[in-house]
């Protein structure tokens, strides 16, 4: 059998107006960050439904990471603490149905921040790797 | 079924040199719905567009996916070609395969592995896309400065000039801002009044152009085109439209002992005081925290002297709402506290001044009518030390000072050394430097005429301490060059203290949603190609709040900044972000939790009726969104329990297609 190197697949949510404008500056200056975070863009951080986390794990993602802007910098002006309010409840439900907690974070991260955001990426990817890959939700309907 | 085409772009080297774009291409053709797959070397030139748009035409597809830069970038272009091809602009998706692919991996596989996932993901989400059509708005045709320094005044004039009204907001008692403090101007050395008091004047007598003096904003609503500001205007307990200016009251006002602002404190200022001769609007204001009268109820003299009977001392606070097409923030910046920098000794002595300081004491209308003196005994200094760098360019670690470069220090402090040798030749001037940097037109042989002609020692080093010892200062440092230490027994230290933004942009950013960065400096909607914009709609960028300036930049920013908004305003409609919330009633129970968590009161209910299956009719309440005053977050979406809520452009059906495709 053939023993694959594991790599854990991370979905990584931006807000368009500062952690997409945070990732575009990170790659802007170069700044490496593993391959396995892929961004899906939204508007606003709170446009992201538990739904589409739900459904992450159920597919098989090994960790879910939501940046937005930071509080009181939301473009539309309140949406990161509904963010911020919703998420503390979905991860302490996902970590009572066996999703640990370092599978999921909300981080703010601003357009300025390229930095910070594949510092984060980077620390975040090894820490879901350190917990090796995800099978609590995954639906098994879905494996090829 | 959609006919998607697919585009892959090489970016030159910037997406090909990690990513194999012909394997990306090849991977994408057998996505579901994909017609027609690419790849070209630059896919926003107008070659790479004509390709879009022929192939659109010849395999009639119906969705486009770009894999190229950030849609931060070129989303609208792409979008533009999408419409010229005859398609709805907004099926086409993105893939940003450079900025958050190439250019942060650096093996091809791992690159090229990713690009797929990232094309696939778009192509998922076009396959659900679905034509928009974006709604219109009229614009609002005034604009509001905020800030009256030459940034402001210098927008504010030129939109002005082309027949748009303007208000400027500056929250000081007049106009004039940090240039209205300053003697005389790199490189000319022409002087700062000279050529801003005009400018002052004519905003001030344009017809166009409303002054709020002594105001603040204190609320924003509204969007691009369509804003609500309230401005408050704060009581300076004197009737601007009766005050003639004479300044009767500020001479014979018994309370006498105000540290005067504009003068940095260095002299003193009556409790009713116009800040300058020059000052716009030249009416008086009354100091609530100095004033007897207002204080004690006793004194009332201004009130008696004042034959305009312009003195009001029942006078309020007024909130006057007004809305603009366009804002413009000019806030400028200050020079920081020198609190943390205490090795200088620029609490202990009175001799040590700050670059600022040191412009009022050898301006003609300063404290001293020009006379550069030293404050602590007022004796002509004969060695004066001028320090660079004081907070700028420091040390990320330190939380002392800025890590950035403050750009103008170098040039006003060869501009003091030089105007000092010039006035006083047998004055001995010493700059210590960590660098001097001289990159403007005319600024190095500037610099080297301080040097060559008028013998300013310019000492590469920084200075250590400095040290009170008796009348003298002693200065010790090193000067790198030489290897040597160097004590100097300075009359005068003058710092060159590092610029931030004022203080009040901050709060000013969270009420325009415009974002910052982690200086404070107001951030551009792109570095290079859109520097004068705020990444939020409607929201525009002119002199140093957006970052260190000298006045030439400052005044051409202003002008490109006036360039933008007279663009907007000439526009009777603006096409508005189609990309809104929308509610299927059908499915809507009419609970009001999408209404509550809307930031923009964007969603109202109505009673509608519908026919139901046994063809009676029945009333009920659902949700119904104002697409103009929707801005698109989404917020409602995710609080709707039964799901009828979605955002258009961003549909719970395309993100979990997104979500489906990363993680297959």
């Amino acid at each position: 059998m053939q023993v694959k190197e594991y790599k854990p697949l991370i979905v990584a949510f931006c807000c368009n107006w500062c952690s997409y404008a945070g990732a575009d500056l990170a790659g802007n200056n170069r700044l490496n960050y593993p391959a396995e975070v892929k961004i899906i863009r939204v508007p606003c951080s709170c446009r992201v439904n538990p739904m589409f986390i739900l459904r992450a794990f159920q597919r098989g993602a090994d960790g879910v990471i939501l940046c937005g802007c930071h509080p009181g910098d939301c473009h539309y002006t309140s949406g990161n603490y509904f963010t911020r309010r919703r998420m503390a409840m979905l991860f302490s439900m996902l970590d009572f149905l066996g999703i640990e907690r370092e599978r999921t974070r909300v981080e703010w991260v601003s357009a300025a921040e390229g930095a910070k955001f594949a510092a984060t990426m980077t620390e975040f990817a090894e820490q879901v790797a350190a917990l090796g890959e995800n099978k609590r939700l995954e639906d098994l309907r879905c494996k090829k | 079924m959609q006919r998607i085409g697919v585009f892959v772009c090489w970016c030159g080297s910037n997406i090909a040199g990690t990513v194999d774009v012909a394997a990306v291409a090849d991977a994408l053709k057998n996505e579901p719905g994909v017609v027609f797959s690419t790849d070209y070397q630059y896919m926003c030139s107008q070659a790479g567009q004509d390709l879009i748009v022929s192939s659109v035409k010849e395999y009639s597809l119906t969705g486009l996916v770009i894999c190229s830069c950030s849609p931060r970038m070129h989303e609208v272009t792409f979008r533009k070609t999408a419409a010229a091809a005859g398609l709805n602009p907004y099926m086409v998706e993105i893939a940003n395969i450079r900025e958050q692919c190439s250019w942060v991996h650096k093996e091809m596989p791992i690159g090229t592995e990713k690009a797929i996932i990232l094309g696939k993901a778009a192509v998922a989400k076009v396959n659900l896309n679905a034509p928009l059509t974006p709604g219109e708005s009229p614009v609002t045709k005034r604009a509001l400065v905020i800030g009256g320094g030459i940034a402001g005044i210098q927008t504010a004039l030129d939109i002005a000039d082309a027949g748009f009204p303007v208000d400027i907001v500056e929250k000081k008692p007049t106009i004039g801002g940090k240039m209205a403090q300053l003697d005389k101007t790199f490189p000319t050395l022409d002087c700062a009044a000279c050529i801003l008091t005009p400018k002052m004047v004519d905003v001030a007598q344009h017809e166009n152009v409303r002054i709020f003096s002594y105001s603040e904003v204190t609320d924003v609503k509204g969007f691009i085109g369509n804003f609500d500001v309230t401005i408050k205007k704060n009581a300076r307990y004197v009737n601007e439209d009766i005050c003639t200016g004479c300044g009767d009251c500020v001479t014979k006002c018994p309370q006498k002992k105000v540290p005067n602002e504009f003068n940095l404190g260095m002299d003193n200022r009556s409790a009713i005081y116009i800040p300058f001769a020059q000052a716009v609007p030249k009416v008086a204001t009354i100091d609530p925290a100095h004033c007897t009268m207002l204080k004690t109820g006793k004194c009332g003299v201004c009130s008696k002297v004042c034959k305009a009977k312009a003195i009001d001392y029942t006078q309020k606070d007024e909130y006057i709402t007004e809305k603009y097409g366009a804002i413009v923030v000019a806030t400028g910046f200050d020079p920081i506290s020198m609190d943390k920098f205490d090795e200088f000794a620029y609490s202990q002595s009175p001799d040590v001044i700050t670059s600022l300081e040191f412009e009022r004491l050898t301006n003609a209308a300063g404290p001293t009518a020009g006379k550069l003196l030293r404050p602590s005994d007022g004796e002509h200094p004969q060695k004066i030390v001028f320090v660079q760098c004081v907070g700028s360019r420091c040390d990320s670690c330190s939380e002392k000072g800025k890590e950035y470069c403050s750009k103008i220090c170098c040039m006003y402090t060869a501009k003091h050394a030089m105007l000092t040798r010039d006035k006083y030749p047998d004055t001995e001037v010493y700059v210590f430097y960590i660098d001097v940097r001289t990159p403007g037109k005319n600024f190095d042989e500037f610099y080297r005429r301080a040097v060559e002609e008028y013998g300013v020692h310019y000492i590469k080093g920084m200075v250590g301490k400095v040290t009170p010892e008796g009348k003298k200062l002693m200065v010790r440092a090193s000067d790198l060059l030489d290897g040597k230490q160097l004590n100097i027994d300075a009359d005068l230290v003058v710092l060159a203290a590092a610029i931030e933004p004022d203080k009040s942009a901050r709060s000013l950013a969270t009420m325009l949603t415009a974002s910052m960065d982690t200086n404070d400096f107001f951030t551009e909607a792109h570095p290079k190609l859109r520097p004068v914009e705020s990444p939020t709609a409607g929201v525009f960028l002119s002199g140093t709040c957006q970052g260190p300036k000298d006045i030439p930049e400052t005044v051409s920013q202003a002008g490109a900044a006036a360039a933008k908004v007279i663009g907007l305003l000439a526009k009777d409609k603006l096409k508005g972000n189609p990309c809104v919330a929308s509610s299927d009633e059908l499915m809507c129970n009419g609970c009001s939790s999408c209404e509550k968590v809307c930031p923009y009161g964007a969603i109202t209910y109505e009673d509608k009726e519908f026919r139901m299956p046994d063809r009676t009719t029945r009333i009920r309440r659902v949700a119904s969104v104002n697409p103009a005053v929707c801005q698109g977050c989404g917020c409602c979406t995710v609080a709707c329990p039964s799901g009828a809520m979605d955002l258009r452009g961003f549909m719970n059906e395309q993100i979990m297609a997104e979500v489906d495709a990363i993680c297959k």
